[in-house]
């Protein structure tokens, strides 16, 4: 935590007296009068000043900064907790090989007060870590390792709890079973935020909690917080679709304030691949963490931190780093200070290392895409494409877009772009994330959509960006939008581009087909008529004449029927659409002329659509 | 040909005193059936063999005309359209090209004739299945039938289609009209309306003393000089197109020019129109080119009125009609036709026209005296004849 550590201390005297007074919260030290208050002015000393510096916990800052978590106002904090709930509750499911069935029950208390309980089929927690991973923050399993996942601060859960307590004053209640014949531990828990520690205030064996967790292992937390429960956009029915259709391999039940039950149900019955942990790269890294790394390291000579700290070096480019900076394999660790600390990132800088190994990496891939697409949004055309990973500042990254266009959408907004990071469902500062820019400077007119200056396009079009990486540069600890990078961006338009091809093609073959059934009809009005006459002026027989022109008429504008064949599904248009995996069109869909405006039509339970999705799997092609 | 917008009629043949019906030329319409039938053939042939069933249509537009400087009448030339089936844009004009050939064959095969917009109403129904008519108007018809005309190579007569009638006729000749003998010499005030097919099977001359053909623009004209019993005085035959004469004034001048060696003179406006209507008895139309042959007088004189007139005869300045926009461009137009092109003194006579900045009407001699017309201004041209050729 380097960076946090630093911000402290430089502002740390502008400390002053914390504003929020709940009387449950543990009280925080007295702060020292600030001279300034003093109508005249003292000169402060330096000793009177050294009496009011001090350390600040994390909790504390937080606390009073609790916006950059993502708690700035009541409708936004109630999300964010659910979020921080969700993803965890995922996390732990996946990584213990489970597939997560997860239940969200928001209970509304009064005007403004909830109580959120979160529910997964996790693991669960050991008793000892329980107080650690709800009660402190930053404090997890994420943060220290490279490897995918949802969480990566340790931020997150806590800072739910700490918002609960001090909105409301309630503590948190975490039950969690591990095993079948083990008993479920019901801990209640507060906050102590000047120390960044958790009081337990009960601790109780609850044998009856044991029918909470039908599978036999789980963990429920419950949050009571001051809250306001909106619909619409960036609501939390908004942010658990987004997480159904990232997660196609989850189950979602959430009971609504007003008592529905809302079920997303599972699409895809495996788990992703588990993600490998890696080591960081040396391009990855900056000269501190280096420093840092050579203090912590337990190698004892620079050929065996090289080799066994950073992935991608071996005994030979171990070596050749080592030279170039002026040293051998064999220099001790402690005896390297800081000019020769930077001389080696000088010369890592300078040797070519090859990019990460990016098996870290696990895309949910077009299927899964598609699937989850398919299952949330109502439209006609679905694409989807991943791009093969890349590399920003050292971290291996991936990209996945995925766009359904028609179909039920609004056809007269813009259209809407979903954001996702390592599966979690982005919903704030739109506009200032990467993925909504990369939308945005897409040239879509290309593809047959109307675009206005500088902005995402219109239309009835959902455009989804996923980003996998090991470590997602968020722009705020909040993680509501991904940074600016240039290669991140570039890889990002890459894909939307396939996408945009894809769609184009079809929207193009589309208007051909309307044309030709457009000419066909014409056509074949005039055939009768032409039958008759001719049939009056030659005697020929009108009806051999008719089924002849009739004949000639389909043929001529065969194009229509390109989707007219029994499957309702394009056969192959001497084109690329027809034998894409990658691509789902759904035809005959009925335009419903609905009242529902919203993005993905119904709130209700999904029902199963009679739509045929079927996708031919013969060969792949490359979409050129 | 102007378009006659009119209440169908149709020729009472049989209403005459004697039990006698219409002269038919058999072999002639034998000759149209079959060409109805093998145009209509090739489009049985080519659509029972898969292949696009169309036909040819020569272009009549201006692109597609030939003067022809040695015959000195317009000509269409080879360029052709065809017009298909499977084009979206043709579609329906092929639909009512076949509907209206139909109509054709059971008109000749009933051995009537119809008005164009009786051929409107004939093929005029509601395409079943749909709510769409064959025909929107009567021009939609019109243009088929003119269509037809040039790509069966046949006339208008010949599909037994008439156009409404217009013009009349006085004067010294005798004519015999689908078997009755006509006197243009006693034909009272309203004159003989000149029918619109003048082809010789129907109508023949018998007897005609006269020297000359006056054609006038008009009928208020026309009836001028028949009150003033011009055609009496100065022996000749009087005309009248109603503006732009149709196809029958047109053959009917032509037949008695070429079959009665007469000299056409035409008295007409001051104006593009009036020069325009003179080029078109002279070299025949760009629209009816096809027929140049049958109808164009290429020894037609213009009389007048001329742009000099206005001081030549000190008229006053009451008869100006100032020219505008469009009369300046098509007068432009008209003076750049290839058969006006090398006329000098046409070239001189536009000139005078737009430096004068206003046309002239006939009638505006009457400021000068009613009968100046008849008494002094044509009189006064054939003597000294002062005509632009």
């Amino acid at each position: 935590m380097p960076v946090y550590i630093a911000f402290f201390t430089r502002h740390g005297r502008q400390q002053m007296t914390p504003t929020i007074s709940t009387p449950e919260m543990p009280k925080a030290k007295k702060p020292k009068q600030s001279t300034r208050s003093k109508k005249t002015r003292t000169a402060a000393t330096a000793e009177t000043m050294a009496a009011g510096q001090r350390d600040i916990s994390v909790s504390e800052f937080f606390a009073k900064n609790r916006h950059l978590l993502g708690f700035d106002n009541p409708r936004k904090a109630m999300l964010t907790a659910i979020k921080e709930a969700v993803d965890n509750a995922l996390d732990a499911a996946e990584e213990g090989g489970i597939l997560p069935s997860i239940h969200v029950h928001v209970m509304q208390l009064s005007e403004t007060r909830f109580r959120l309980t979160i529910q997964d089929n996790g693991p669960g927690i050991v008793r000892a870590q329980i107080e650690n991973i709800f009660g402190k923050l930053l404090y997890g399993s994420k943060f220290h390792r490279l490897k995918m996942s949802r969480g990566q601060q340790g931020i997150g859960i806590s800072a739910a709890g700490m918002y609960g307590l001090m909105t409301t004053g309630k503590p948190v209640v975490i039950i969690s079973k591990t095993k079948k014949n083990k008993p479920a531990h019901e801990v209640v828990l507060k906050m102590d935020t000047s120390k960044n520690r958790p009081t337990v205030i009960s601790d109780n064996e609850h044998p009856e909690d044991d029918k909470l967790f039908a599978e036999g292992h789980g963990t429920q937390v419950s949050i009571e917080l001051e809250g306001k429960y909106q619909k619409g956009r960036q609501s939390i029915d908004e942010y658990l679709e987004q997480t159904a259709i990232a997660n196609p391999h989850a189950k979602i039940t959430y009971i609504t304030p007003s008592n529905e039950t809302i079920v997303f149900p599972r699409a895809i019955e495996e788990l992703p691949d588990e993600p490998k942990e890696i080591k960081p790269h040396p391009k990855g890294i900056e000269l501190g963490t280096l420093i840092q790394m050579l203090e912590r390291t337990e190698a004892r000579q620079l050929g065996g931190f090289l080799q066994k700290d950073f992935c991608r070096v071996g005994a030979t480019k171990a070596r050749e780093i080592s030279k170039s900076a002026g040293m051998t394999g064999q220099t001790w660790i402690k005896t390297i200070g800081h000019d020769e600390a930077e001389k080696l990132y000088e010369s890592i800088q300078k040797t070519r290392i090859i990019a990460p190994n990016t098996d870290c990496l696990v895309p949910m891939g077009s299927k899964a895409l598609l699937a989850g697409l398919l299952k949330e949004v109502k439209a006609e055309f679905f694409a989807a494409a991943t791009r093969p990973p890349s590399v920003y500042r050292g971290n291996p990254f991936q990209i996945e877009v995925a766009i359904a266009y028609g179909g039920d959408l609004g056809k007269d907004d813009s259209s809407k772009v979903l954001r996702f990071a390592n599966r979690v469902p982005l919903l704030y500062s739109q506009s200032s994330c990467s993925s909504f820019k990369a939308v945005a400077e897409t040239s879509w007119k290309n593809y047959g959509l109307t675009q206005p200056r500088n902005s995402i396009p219109s239309g009835p079009l959902v455009v989804l960006v996923h980003m996998v990486s090991v470590w997602v540069p968020f722009t705020s600890e909040s993680k509501e939008a991904i940074a600016d990078y240039d290669e991140i961006r570039k890889e990002m338009k890459l894909a939307l581009q396939d996408c945009g091809r894809k769609l184009g093609t079809y929207l193009r073959r589309r208007k051909r087909m309307a044309r030709e059934s457009e000419r066909r009809s014409v056509f074949e009005r005039y055939i009768g008529e032409i039958s008759r006459c001719c049939n009056a002026i030659t005697g020929t027989d009108a009806q051999k004449l008719y089924k002849a022109l009739m004949k000639q008429a389909k043929r001529r504008t065969d194009e229509a029927d390109a989707q007219l064949d029994d499957e309702g599904k394009v056969v192959d248009d001497g084109g690329r659409l027809g034998i894409d995996e990658d691509v789902v069109i759904i035809e005959g869909h009925q335009e419903q002329g609905g009242g529902e405006d919203t993005l993905f039509g119904s709130l209700k339970p999904k029902k199963k659509t009679k739509r045929k999705t079927k996708s031919k799997t013969t060969r792949k092609r490359k979409a050129k | 040909m102007a378009k006659k917008k009119t209440t169908k009629k149709k020729i009472s043949v049989n209403k005459s005193q004697k039990t006698r019906t219409r002269i038919v030329d058999k072999k002639r319409d034998a000759e149209t059936i079959k060409k109805i039938e093998t145009l209509t053939g090739k489009i049985v042939k080519s659509s029972l063999a898969q292949r696009e069933p169309n036909f040819e249509i020569p272009t009549r537009s201006i692109s597609n005309m030939k003067y022809n400087k040695k015959k000195r009448i317009l000509e269409m030339g080879d360029a052709t359209q065809t017009r298909s089936l499977f084009n979206l844009g043709q579609s329906r004009k092929f639909m009512q090209s076949l509907l209206l050939s139909k109509g054709c064959k059971t008109l000749i095969g009933a051995e009537k004739t119809l008005s164009l917009r009786g051929m409107y109403y004939m093929g005029l129904h509601t395409i079943p299945g749909t709510k769409e008519k064959t025909f929107n108007d009567q021009g939609e018809s019109d243009t088929i039938l003119e269509d037809l005309e040039v790509a069966i190579n046949g006339l208008r007569e010949e599909l037994h289609i008439f156009a409404k009638k217009r013009g009349t006729m006085v004067g010294n000749i005798t004519v015999v009209d689908n078997g009755d003998e006509i006197n243009c010499r006693k034909m009272g005030t309203g004159g003989y309306a000149i029918p619109s097919i003048c082809e010789p099977n129907i109508m023949q001359f018998k007897e005609c003393t006269a020297d000359f053909i006056l054609h006038v623009e008009k009928d208020t004209v026309w009836s001028r000089f028949n009150e003033d019993r011009f055609w009496e005085t100065h022996n000749c035959i009087l005309t009248e197109g109603s503006g732009q004469p149709p196809r029958g004034v047109r053959r009917m001048l032509h037949r008695m020019h070429k079959e009665l060696k007469l000299p056409v003179y035409c008295l007409l406006d001051c104006d593009p129109w009036g020069h325009y209507i003179y080029s078109v008895i002279k070299q025949g139309s760009i629209n009816l080119a096809f027929e140049s042959e049958r109808m164009a007088i290429p020894d037609a004189k213009f009389m007048g009125i001329r742009s000099k007139d206005y001081e030549r005869l000190d008229l006053s300045d009451d008869v100006k009609i100032e020219l505008n926009d469009r009369d300046i461009n098509r007068a432009k137009q008209i003076a750049a036709y290839p058969w006006f092109e090398g006329k000098r003194e046409w070239q001189r006579e536009i000139k005078t026209m737009l430096n004068n900045g206003f046309k002239m009407e006939v009638e505006s001699l009457i400021t000068k005296d009613i009968s100046y017309v008849t008494e002094e201004y044509v009189p006064a041209r054939l003597k000294e004849g002062d005509f632009l050729d």
